[in-house]
């Protein structure tokens, strides 16, 4: 079989339902009583030994087809949940993946997994249920009665059918057991069904035999011109189908089937409230489903390339509309202009991802590394939904990976430790997203040990980060920073976890990088919090476009608080540095002239031109000599060899097609 | 025979060569956008069809005085280590088969610029070409100048 095409498919999708094993896991973990929970690991598990075994992964699906049994084991209350078994499957549940990340990148997913199946087996087993073989997918419904049961409405149409002329036939169709692909064999099965007639019912209801929620045997009620004999011919022709019988359905009268076979009763109409499908019906919940497609990341970043370039001629097209002075073009230019705007909403929000893409790798880490650490840790995540920028999120992992084993390893105390002091021995790890603005905010809270602003004092300033009369003045929250600054790193003792003093600063850096910026908060014995704030997007951003002299950089909007002119004899002095009076607050003014080393060319003049812009709440007034405007500009970066200007985080093209630079005004606060 | 295809262009009285296939494209003269704190070397960025990239002018570089911009005067783009940058020079106008034969190692005086930039030179008929040490000309070392911090 041809199965390259479907690959990318098979990884995606086999990730998803490894992903929702582990979430489900992971809920079992608090209710082992509730088995509607195995009931969805069950199917998912299933569907992923479907697949892999259709995609010629053999271990893969031997593994999965081990874990199923032990969960059908669970199901049928053969086995108990317990810790020991879920450390079991979780190993299992990381093998697999493990030999998914193997296929994606081109292996085989082949992998020694005897000891973990070794130990399914013995769970399976169970010591204290060795009597007991848990017994095999399929097989489980043998002996259990299954019964076609009628409403009203559809006995009357199969009275209706019988009186013109037609056959009612009951079909029976069991599958063979190592069919793969139950519910495609199904709906080939339906699809000669339809042709050939109607209908009527199914057994068990089609909704669930398309979600393969029977075993390997379904039966199904079909009024047809055809006959029986030509019916089987016709499905016997769908492959891994063990047996076909067709035979007239007589109403009321119950019906023999082979001895080894289910025992099929047709019941006269008694129960209204059976479920029921008419044809109508059934089509409908054929079509109903499929509202999203995939597509291939790049692509999405090939869209929007292409739309970046299209800005740069937007603002081309702006600029030549309004020197020609032309009313036409004019108008037509400005409802491009609007167009391209909705069309730029739209395709930043097509590559807008929920968080949770990330997140939900955190509650499986978090579980493991607080039994590394001998510690109990309650993880809440909260705003999941929340979305980002692909691109965003791509990066964002790392840096959250660490800050989390950070709070667990340093944060929060053994439960001895927070017993003796009076906590509940559990600690609470919070992980939050929201909006606000133009911007995402993470935080990462634990109700730990807070941060010891003396330890932190007494290491920055043994590493020299800080000397002594600087830390004694510094406040709290610049200690805090100072975790943030590179070669720190306050454990006593290097854990495997965190603790090699490279780390908080390179999330420092990343986030940075983003375009984002990270605080910390802490209350000594009360726990610490990390807030992070990221743009919504990196790629095309709001500016102010401004003019030093004769050069013109742009300052994204979203550091702006506002623009004022400022008369001379209004600047302050206060330790040899100009600041101005800016609504009751004393902000220092920064000569962007004498910053960007700017030749001087136009005369001093006798009002000054500022920007007021601001690093959390710090501020500063940029003086300008003109304002030009506020563009939606797109972001470039200024290449490698110039990477790491002072205070210039990108260049951006603008309408007349030269280069304008973005000033990065947190680098000129400090 | 192995030969060395190059790109053949002129600063000052000496002519420099550049293998072919590092070369991008070779454009006139074009508006450049100045870029605070860097060396004097280095230019600014140019807008080249879309993509921003550094400028610097190898006069410059090589400690060579500057001169007035002419009609001849060319940039040529180059990538190496995946970095796009572009070179001033005065002229650009041949593109030259040289024979790896003929390449010989730098002498240790080479006029007034720097040996280090120089991985060999060659001799065709009666024409010198020198080869350039891109790697070195375009390192990463020292094109910030320090900064400090102003507020």
């Amino acid at each position: 079989m041809e199965t390259n095409q479907y690959l990318e498919v098979f990884i995606d999708e086999s990730k998803e339902h490894l992903q929702t094993i582990n979430d489900h896991l992971l809920v079992l973990e608090k209710n082992p009583q509730d088995l509607t929970i195995v009931n969805e690991i069950f199917r998912s598990a299933h569907t992923l030994k479907g697949m892999s075994a259709t995609m010629g992964y053999q271990d893969l699906s031997n593994l999965t087809h081990k874990m199923e049994n032990v969960l059908d084991a669970v199901r049928n209350e053969q086995v108990k949940v317990d810790g020991e078994m879920l450390d079991v499957v979780f190993d299992s549940v990381d093998d697999l993946e493990a030999m998914v990340i193997d296929i994606s990148e081109g292996g085989s997913g082949e992998r020694n997994v005897e000891r973990v199946v070794q130990l399914l087996q013995t769970i399976e087993n169970g010591e204290a249920l060795s009597s007991i073989a848990p017994p095999d997918d399929g097989k489980t419904s043998e002996g259990t009665p299954v019964q076609i049961q009628l409403d009203e409405f559809t006995s009357s149409i199969l009275a209706q059918s019988s009186e013109l002329g037609k056959n009612n036939l009951h079909i029976k169709v069991t599958l063979r057991e190592d069919c793969l692909l139950r519910a495609a064999r199904v709906y080939m099965v339906f699809e000669i069904l339809e042709q050939a007639g109607e209908v009527v019912q199914a057994q068990p209801p089609v909704d669930q035999l398309e979600n393969e929620e029977f075993e390997s045997t379904f039966h199904v009620l079909l009024v047809t011109d055809e006959s029986s004999e030509e019916l089987e011919n016709k499905i016997n022709k769908v492959s891994e189908i063990e047996s076909v019988v067709a035979a007239p359905y007589e109403m009321g009268e119950p019906q023999k089937q082979e001895k080894n076979q289910v025992n099929d009763e047709p019941v006269a109409p008694q129960n209204g409230e059976t479920r029921t499908k008419n044809p109508n019906e059934e089509k409908e919940t054929k079509q109903v489903g499929n509202k999203t497609i995939r597509i291939n990341i790049d692509r999405l970043d090939a869209l929007m390339n292409l739309f970046e370039e299209l800005v740069i001629d937007r603002g081309r097209l702006e600029q030549i509309s309004e020197d020609l002075q032309h009313t036409e073009l004019r108008e037509t230019v400005e409802r491009m202009s609007r167009i391209s705007g909705d069309l730029q909403s739209i395709i930043l929000n097509m590559r807008m991802v929920p968080v949770e893409q990330v997140f939900n790798r955190f509650p499986r880490m978090v579980r493991q590394l607080s039994r590394d650490l001998n510690k109990k840790i309650d993880l809440h995540v909260v705003g999941a939904e929340t979305e980002l920028d692909r691109t965003v999120i791509d990066e964002i992992g790392d840096p959250l990976v660490h800050l989390i084993r950070n709070a667990l390893d340093h944060g929060i105390e053994s439960p001895e430790e927070r017993e003796a002091k009076g906590k509940p021995a559990t600690g609470k790890l919070e992980l939050k997203a929201y909006h606000s603005g133009n911007h995402v905010f993470i935080e990462i809270s634990d109700d730990g040990g807070g941060i010891n602003r003396d330890k932190v004092v007494q290491k920055a300033v043994a590493n020299q980060v800080v000397t002594e009369e600087q830390a004694a003045t510094m406040t709290d929250s610049q200690v805090y920073d100072l975790i943030m600054e590179s070669g720190f790193s306050t454990a006593d003792s290097i854990s495997d976890v965190s603790g090699r003093g490279v780390g908080l600063d390179v999330v420092k850096n990343t986030i940075e990088s983003l375009g984002g910026n990270i605080t910390v908060d802490s209350q000594p014995g009360h726990g610490s919090i990390f807030s992070i704030q990221l743009p919504l997007t990196l790629s095309i951003i709001s500016v102010m476009l401004v003019e030093v002299q004769k050069e013109k950089y742009a300052i994204p909007l979203s550091s702006i608080i506002e623009t004022a002119i400022v008369k001379k004899e209004d600047i302050m002095h206060a330790h040899n540095k100009k600041v101005i009076d800016f609504r009751g607050k004393v902000v220092p003014l920064v000569s962007l002239m004498d910053v960007l080393d700017v030749p001087e060319e136009l005369e001093e003049e006798e009002y000054y031109s500022v920007v007021i812009v601001r690093k959390g709440d710090k501020m500063a007034a940029l003086i300008v000599n003109s304002f030009i405007g506020q563009q939606e500009v797109v972001l470039k970066s200024l290449g490698d060899y110039l990477s790491g200007a002072f205070a210039i985080s990108g260049a951006t093209i603008l309408g007349d097609g030269q280069v304008a630079l973005i000033l990065d005004s947190n680098a000129l606060i400090k | 025979m192995k030969q060395l295809k190059v790109i053949v262009f002129q600063i000052k009285d000496e002519e420099y060569t550049v293998p072919v296939e590092l070369v991008g494209s070779i454009e006139r003269m074009m508006p450049i956008t100045r870029v605070p704190g860097t060396k004097t070397y280095v230019k600014g960025v140019m807008n080249l069809r879309g993509v921003v990239t550094p400028v610097i002018d190898l006069r410059e570089r090589f400690g060579i005085d500057e001169t007035e911009t002419t009609d001849q005067t060319r940039i040529i783009t180059v990538t190496i280590n995946e970095m796009n940058v572009g070179l001033i020079v005065d002229a650009a106008n041949d593109v030259l088969d040289l024979e790896e034969d003929s390449i010989e190692p730098p002498p240790e005086v080479v006029g007034t610029m720097e040996a280090e930039y120089i991985q060999g030179v060659a001799k065709l008929e009666q024409r010198l070409f020198i080869l350039l040490n891109l790697e070195k000309v375009l390192s990463k070392e020292d094109v910030h100048e320090l900064k400090k911090v102003y507020v």
